[in-house]
């Protein structure tokens, strides 16, 4: 009684599933031809590499600077890693990709967690926004100062509880390690730390009083400043930052020499062509020159950086040779 | 005190936002009813859009969270019909709902599943409006070490899933806790099991897991039945329409679950899988007398239902109260709420009431919408069962494959989802059940991660675990549940002689 209606049904999916492949396989052909420009957030969808190709994406489009739209897509894995060996192994000289990265990636390239390949394996194309390191305590913490938690570690480096939501020897802990280190002069490998699964986690925990101090970005607390139920000590910044964060001291200003500020940017394969790379650089820069982006990046919670081409490819490279030694120096490697 | 709310209903019921709010709960449906596509995808995919057509923030963040709940009324199409969970949520409910689908009974079991949903999701509202300040208090009480006695308490309750083989469960509860173990530790970023392949710093992902577990094992099963003895069908759909009897019949796990999933669903870092996992598990332990549970109990079936809808809502807690997410899903959101420039936190209630009124008093019209429409699509869907198995299992796999593929970018995400397949259909063909392997991987990794926080806090003295109240409560809530029927056994006079 149902054999008819189903061969139908059956001739029908059949057909739509047919037609669903092809489609599919379009989309493929399509995105290998690559005729869309690309970036790569080397997460899952959300996170702060997430928002930088957004902002990149949206800014671009927004100014008009270019009319075909950015496609956003994410590769997790490793923090950046799996991306990094991809773009190196197999898309090396695709001109329409790139990938978001951030001091992260540095610091990751630096205790070589990225495989076998170095920082100046890709070409480094820009930074156009930042945020800066934060020291966060619960309102109710006897920590009142920066120097309060620094005689505190000086004390017994193991009665402070730090955490966030990096692993130890991410940049989270390089934050707190450098406050031992060069702050309290004590060795960072006694510190507690505990490490989160991003930073909301993590000042979760600080609420709850489960941990004494945060070390997250600033960007992060936008939305805690003024709640009264914490107390930031401390902004790892050459010099404060405005709005809502014109009321917290850098560390400078406290007597310690740390900054901790992390740039994000992108990089593109290592064989893309020199006009390839000086088109991105060039539309980079002329993005980050527009007050429309501008406003994007304030709304984002983010600070103003412009590093762009050559300059930034040194800057990075030498980065992640500056924090190999400080890895060595606070015991990492 | 409820100025908010009523400056809610009055954002929500524009116009433009119920139509969103319509808009977002029939996406989500799609997404939760997709596999590898859940409610994460379905915001970081409609995020952008929401943003380019400039919706003003209540109103994109009324579609956003349409989508999410839609999404855990979806994820439990796929669990029904073809035994493979739409999301991650939507485990438990292949155990009770897919044995019902085979029964013939795929009608009934879609409606009860959403009138299950539509209630859970209603008391975790009714919890969210009127003690979202007090539980985001207790929420942040949860540290580390009450994180761990958690989990034990959820592996002790998982116990009951035994069933008739404890050896098998065991072993493959254990087995999930050993895949949850490979990638990049969490604490020391040392790398564990990924013999040196990038791909794998970050563990076997998920959806990667339930699509290999689930579809990909479920195909294997079905191309060997066809070599052997040619395809089979599923009976045909009989009853559509769930009937009131049968609902009333499970109101108490219903209510039981959806209270549980709520309270879980607040904690930051447990998502809506460990709610059903202890929703269904409490419901075994309470109702199952006569051994139903597992061969198409409707009770079964409602539990997890309710609980995962219920802790959906509950991860709004932390979000709206603290500004902390409480699920990935969540986090999306806040990725969202960041873009127009509202931070969630303590002070959103105040300086951004239509934002946050408007969020709760739409998901109140959210859910509603949602059971108009997931009761008549019960039978709509049902009727997917008479498509030929052959044609209709292949076409949730390709799905299946783009949604991975589409997540990771990666085609080792999809050979990994094969290997996961090949493996899930080793184990079903030695009589072992999927389900403690994803609970192995859920619970055991947030067990080993907040014993290792615990740890880590307390500079490696275990005193730390059993330092609160709330953790000895737990243990002894986990050694009673290990102890009662034992217990009980001994205690009760027995009624029927062997």
């Amino acid at each position: 009684m149902q054999e008819p209606a189903r061969r139908g049904a059956a001739r029908w999916w059949r057909v739509a599933s047919i037609a669903l492949v092809a489609i599919a396989l379009i989309g493929c052909q399509k995105q290998v031809a690559g005729d869309h420009p690309e970036c790569i957030a080397p997460a899952k969808p959300g996170g702060g590499y997430d928002l930088t190709c957004r902002l990149l994406a949206n800014g671009l489009q927004k100014t008009g600077l270019m009319t075909t739209p950015m496609i956003v897509s994410y590769m997790p894995g490793g923090i950046g890693a799996v991306a990094y060996n991809h773009v190196n192994a197999t898309r090396d000289h695709d001109g329409d990709l790139v990938v978001a990265a951030s001091t992260g990636a540095a610091v990751n390239l630096a205790l070589g967690k990225f495989g076998s390949y170095d920082a100046d394996a890709v070409r480094w194309l820009g930074a156009f926004a930042a945020d800066y390191g934060v020291l966060v305590v619960a309102a109710d913490s006897p920590y009142k100062t920066l120097s309060d938690l620094v005689a505190a570690l000086k004390k017994d480096p193991g009665s402070v509880v730090a955490g966030a939501g990096g692993s130890i020897g991410s940049q989270d802990w390089m934050k707190i390690a450098l406050v031992a280190k060069r702050a309290a002069g004590v060795a960072p490998k006694d510190l507690r730390f505990v490490s989160y699964e991003g930073g909301g986690e993590a000042m979760g925990s600080l609420l709850g009083h489960h941990i004494d101090v945060f070390t997250g970005d600033a960007s992060e607390m936008a939305g805690h400043i003024g709640s009264g139920k914490i107390r930031v000590l401390a902004i790892l910044a050459d010099q404060r930052l405005g709005g809502v964060y014109s009321d917290i001291p850098t560390a400078k200003e406290q007597g310690y020499d740390i900054e901790w500020p992390t740039w994000r940017g992108f990089y593109m394969g290592p064989n893309v062509t020199d006009a390839n790379y000086e088109t991105w650089v060039a539309r980079l820069k002329k993005l980050a020159a527009t007050d429309q982006f501008k406003t994007m990046r304030t709304k984002q919670g983010l600070f103003p950086e412009a590093r762009f081409g050559a300059d930034f490819d040194d800057y990075v490279v030498n980065q992640a040779h500056e924090f190999e030694a400080l890895a060595r120096q606070v015991g990492l490697k | 005190m409820f100025d908010f709310m009523i400056h809610g209903f009055d954002v929500a019921l524009t116009p433009l936002n119920l139509g969103l709010a319509l808009c977002g709960a029939i996406l989500g449906t799609f997404f939760g009813a997709l596999p590898g596509i859940g409610p994460i995808n379905g915001i970081a995919i409609l995020m952008p859009l929401a943003y380019t057509l400039g919706l003003p923030a209540e109103s994109a963040l009324i579609l956003l969270a349409g989508i999410y709940t839609g999404a855990e009324y979806g994820g439990r199409m796929s669990s029904i019909l073809l035994n493979v969970p739409g999301d991650a949520g939507a485990v438990m409910t292949t155990l009770d709902g897919h044995p019902l689908a085979k029964k013939g009974l795929a009608g009934p079991a879609l409606g009860l599943s959403a009138v299950a949903s539509f209630v859970g999701a209603t008391i975790a509202i009714i919890g969210l409006t009127l003690f979202a300040p007090l539980l985001a208090r207790v929420a942040v009480m949860f540290g580390p070490a009450e994180f761990f006695a958690l989990m034990i308490f959820a592996f002790a309750s998982m116990s009951v899933m035994m069933g008739s083989d404890p050896l098998k469960t065991g072993i493959a509860a254990v087995l999930g806790v050993m895949i949850a173990m490979i990638g990049v530790d969490s604490s020391t970023g040392v790398l564990r099991y990924t013999f040196d392949m990038p791909e794998l710093y970050d563990g076997i992902d998920f959806v990667v897991l339930i699509i290999g577990l689930f579809a990909v094992s479920e195909i294997l099963l079905m191309l060997e039945q066809a070599a052997r003895d040619g395809v089979t069908d599923m009976p045909a759909v009989g009853r559509v329409f769930v009937k009131f009897k049968e609902v009333i019949a499970c109101r108490g796990a219903i209510l039981r679950s959806g209270f549980m999933g709520f309270v879980i669903g607040t904690l930051p870092g447990t998502g809506a899988s460990v709610a059903s996992a202890v929703a269904y598990t409490t419901e075994k332990r309470i109702n199952d007398r006569e051994g139903t549970f597992g061969e198409g109990d409707m009770r079964g079936l409602a539990a997890p239902e309710a609980a995962n809808n219920a802790s959906a809502v509950g991860s709004f807690v932390p979000l709206l109260t603290l500004g902390i997410p409480g699920s990935g899903t969540t986090a999306v959101l806040l990725g969202a709420l960041m873009l127009y420039n509202i931070t969630p936190g303590p002070m959103m209630f105040s300086e951004r009431p239509e934002v946050a009124g408007g969020l709760i008093a739409s998901l109140y019209i959210g859910n509603v919408v949602l059971l108009l429409l997931n009761l008549p699509l019960a039978g709509l869907f049902a009727k997917v069962l008479t498509i030929p198995r052959w044609v209709l299992v292949p076409f949730v796999a390709l799905l299946a494959f783009v949604g991975v593929y589409q997540l990771h970018s990666d085609p080792i995400a999809i050979y990994t989802m094969l290997a996961v397949g090949v493996f899930g259909y080793v184990l079903r063909k030695f009589g072992f059940s999927l389900a403690p392997v994803i609970l192995g991987y859920v619970l055991g990794g947030l067990a080993e991660v907040n014993l290792r926080r615990a740890l880590a806090i307390s500079g490696g003295s275990p005193d730390v675990l059993w330092a609160s109240g709330i953790s000895i409560g737990l243990y002894i809530a986990a050694v009673a549940l290990l102890v009662a029927p034992w217990l009980i056994g001994r205690l009760r006079p027995r009624k029927y002689a062997d």
